[in-house]
């Protein structure tokens, strides 16, 4: 890749915009261009610094109350105050209880059934091109990426002297929630390191399961699932397992 | 078309009050003061009512903010017409209204000022895009769909918009620290 594309892609780079191919070619140009690389510096130091200064304006007090009014009145609902008022605490309760029923269901789910989950996960992300919505092997773009997409902040490690890189990252979706997705490489396999909080549970062990060829590994450290799925062998996954559970 | 009921206004409210900060957090930026904002806002809201029933779902959020966005330049034409007519391409705005200040650029506060001077200095077609980028944390395709611009656009924007900046903040700030 050449400095004028470089430049030319940086913003798409910055912001995570440019495909994983693209990325990585990126990153080995400025791993070669001491220029570009400062460049790129600049711009990130200048965004991190922008982005903790920069108000995001509250509405007053009271504008959806205001709202909701104003909008009442240029509907048919305005005409039966009363009923209506009704029907939307009847509507409330219901959904009151259908929410709670739903959070009793979904809160402990059997592991076999999550393990079926992160398969499914894995092979979808496989499938769909979408293996990364931050495709960037810099932790320190991918972490920050998952700020205000996430009620955590998931630990992003990179273990490229020990065969496994960080390829990206992505918002998914599992046990009823949306969960952190980390993409690693070790060689042509892909691994998918699932993250969400586990407040209730206690640390445990890496226990591995296969399914559908592919291996499972889960785990839970410091109030946080983890779970590790791919094609590649299990001694390998485990060892991958094995750094990460280490690094925080 | 007739007026909507009260289950057509459930399903609104649902899609597009929970993007009520956003709504108002862009109306702000381009109005530049608060009862401006709210005026644009409730306006936003009226419009996006109408338009509700040719919504087919998704991106709620792109949405009523394309709306919004709409509805602030059809706002500004009205009232001040030179936010709106200011050319993208030209560099009108003088760079040395912001006095440098040294000594306040430690300081948090003094910074959050100057980047939101800073960026108030730029023309709204610019603005805009920083805002969905950096506060609404918006993909480029989902930044072109709200201001109806090719990708490409978005991103030669982007980096217009950060060089511009870049250069507001080191002139108000000529100690070197990166502001």
């Amino acid at each position: 890749m050449s400095c004028r594309e470089t430049q030319e892609l940086l913003h798409g780079y910055v912001d995570g915009q440019l495909g994983l191919v693209r990325s990585l070619e990126m990153e080995r140009h400025f791993r070669e261009c001491p220029a570009c690389a400062r460049e790129y510096e600049n711009l990130r130091g200048m965004r991190s610094a922008m982005s903790g200064s920069l108000p995001y304006f509250q509405p007053p007090a009271g504008l959806e109350r205001r709202l909701h009014a104003r909008l009442r009145a240029k509907t048919g609902a305005g005409r039966f105050a009363v009923p209506w008022k009704w029907a939307a605490v009847a509507a409330m309760l219901l959904l009151t209880a259908a929410v709670t029923w739903r959070t009793a269901l979904v809160s402990h789910r059997p592991a076999e059934i999550l393990a079926e989950e992160v398969v499914s996960s894995h092979v979808r992300s496989l499938m769909a091109e979408h293996l990364t919505d931050v495709p960037s092997s810099d932790r320190h773009t991918v972490k920050p990426w998952f700020n205000g997409k996430l009620d955590f902040s998931p630990a992003v490690g990179d273990f490229p002297d020990r065969g496994f890189s960080l390829a990206g990252g992505r918002l998914d979706y599992l046990d009823g929630r949306s969960v952190a997705a980390l993409v690693y490489h070790r060689r042509q396999h892909v691994i998918n390191l699932f993250i969400w909080p586990a407040p209730e549970q206690a640390d445990s062990e890496i226990q591995i399961t296969e399914r559908q060829g592919y291996h499972v590994l889960h785990w839970t450290k410091s109030h946080m699932n983890y779970w590790a799925v791919s094609d590649l062998n299990a001694r390998e996954l485990g060892e991958f397992a094995g750094l990460v559970r280490t690094t925080d | 078309m007739g007026v909507p009921g009260k289950e057509e206004l459930a399903q609104f409210e649902q899609a597009v009050l929970p993007h009520l900060g956003a709504a108002y957090n862009l109306a702000r930026w381009l109005t530049g003061n608060d009862p401006d904002a709210e005026d644009v806002v409730q306006e936003s809201y009226l419009r996006a009512l109408r338009f509700f029933p040719g919504f087919r779902g998704g991106n709620s959020r792109a949405w009523l903010l394309t709306i919004v966005r709409n509805t602030c330049y059809t706002w500004l034409r009205r009232n001040r017409m030179d936010d709106v007519t200011t050319e993208l391409d030209e560099e009108v705005h003088g760079l040395d209204n912001i006095t440098s200040n040294p000594e306040a650029v430690l300081m948090a506060a003094a910074r959050t000022d100057m980047v939101t001077r800073a960026l108030e200095e730029l023309p709204m077609g610019l603005r805009e895009i920083v805002i969905l980028r950096e506060l609404e944390g918006m993909s480029y395709q989902e930044i072109a769909d709200v201001a109806a611009i090719p990708i490409g656009t978005v991103m030669s924007r982007l980096s217009r918009a950060r060089a511009r900046l870049q250069k507001l903040l080191t002139d108000a700030n000529p100690t070197g620290a990166r502001a």
